[in-house]
């Protein structure tokens, strides 16, 4: 009988403790694209200002509601503007800065090809 | 002959990028969030400075006017510096909220016996996430919000100065 009760602690114990992992990594794959705005140049993730130690206690918080990562970063884009999400949102004043990539690859492509097929 | 048209076109697309990013060095971008209009969710429950109660936040504001939020520490000296403002902004018979930031209670009592308590009401952040909910960044900032819409009318990152003080005297007048 207590080897029975041992086992359903350990595996109590087991499924706690990869929970708490699961939200631990989720926090800091969120945290890690937010800019920390008190000590620019680094991510929430990285800092241990202040500001960026109640950052990553809301975003857990916010895991802990059940909330996904895309309505965390709206949540906080309406607080701190979009500047505080590393990764911009496609919009007027960023298309140019997603398309020149793409637009550079299929160029160099065909670029390659021209190439190729000449020889 | 083609090798020098290339060598030219080159040379102008060198030059057009430099002036391009020459003159871009010269935008100044303002990524500060002092202009952002956002909403305070006013089901916020936080806990009494001074009885250690548990409220929710949308009791301390009045709906039909305009409050002052202040968001402060004993710790901050700039918050010291502001502190006299706020004093002038109560005895206007204006709605002020403290929300003390990651502060002991005992100096922040400490504090406001000596420098006077300019607060309507004081509720605590230990952990800072309430401050985030009013978009902050650190101490002191000061929020004009609006009771009626639950939005910020006008927010004020660092200490208040006197010529703050006439614009949240005309702001308030405004929005009342």
């Amino acid at each position: 009988m207590p080897k029975i009760i041992k086992l359903v602690f350990l595996l109590y114990f087991c499924f706690n403790f990869s929970y708490a992992n699961e939200i631990n990594t989720k926090v800091d794959q969120i945290t890690k694209n937010l800019r920390c705005l008190i000590c620019q140049g680094q991510s929430v993730y990285d800092s241990q200002s202040d500001f960026a130690l109640s950052m990553k206690l809301v975003v857990k918080n916010k895991i802990d509601e059940g909330k996904e990562e895309e309505e965390i970063y709206d949540y906080l884009k309406n607080k701190y503007g979009e500047w505080i999400v590393y990764e911009p949102d496609l919009n007027q004043n960023t298309f140019l800065l997603w398309l020149i990539p793409l637009i550079l690859f299929v160029f160099g492509g065909l670029l390659i090809i021209r190439k190729l097929s000449i020889k | 002959m083609s090798k020098n048209i290339k060598f030219l076109g080159l040379l102008l697309t060198l030059i057009i990028i430099f002036i391009i990013l020459l003159k871009g060095l010269n935008v100044s971008k303002d990524y500060s969030n002092e202009k952002l209009k956002s909403k305070i969710d006013f089901s916020l429950n936080a806990k009494k400075l001074f009885s250690d109660e548990i409220i929710n936040i949308s009791d301390l504001f009045d709906k039909n006017s305009p409050s002052v939020v202040n968001i402060w520490a004993s710790w901050c000296a700039p918050c010291r510096e502001e502190h006299q403002f706020l004093m002038k902004l109560k005895d206007m018979n204006i709605n002020i909220i403290g929300i003390n930031y990651k502060d002991s209670p005992k100096n922040a009592k400490n504090f406001l016996s000596l420098l006077g308590n300019p607060y309507s009401e004081v509720i605590t952040d230990n952990d800072g996430t309430k401050s985030i909910e009013f978009g902050a960044i650190g101490v002191p900032e000061t929020f004009i919000i609006s009771g009626k819409t639950n939005e910020i009318i006008k927010k004020y990152i660092g200490p208040l100065t006197s010529e703050n003080l006439i614009e949240i005297k005309n702001l308030l007048k405004k929005n009342a």
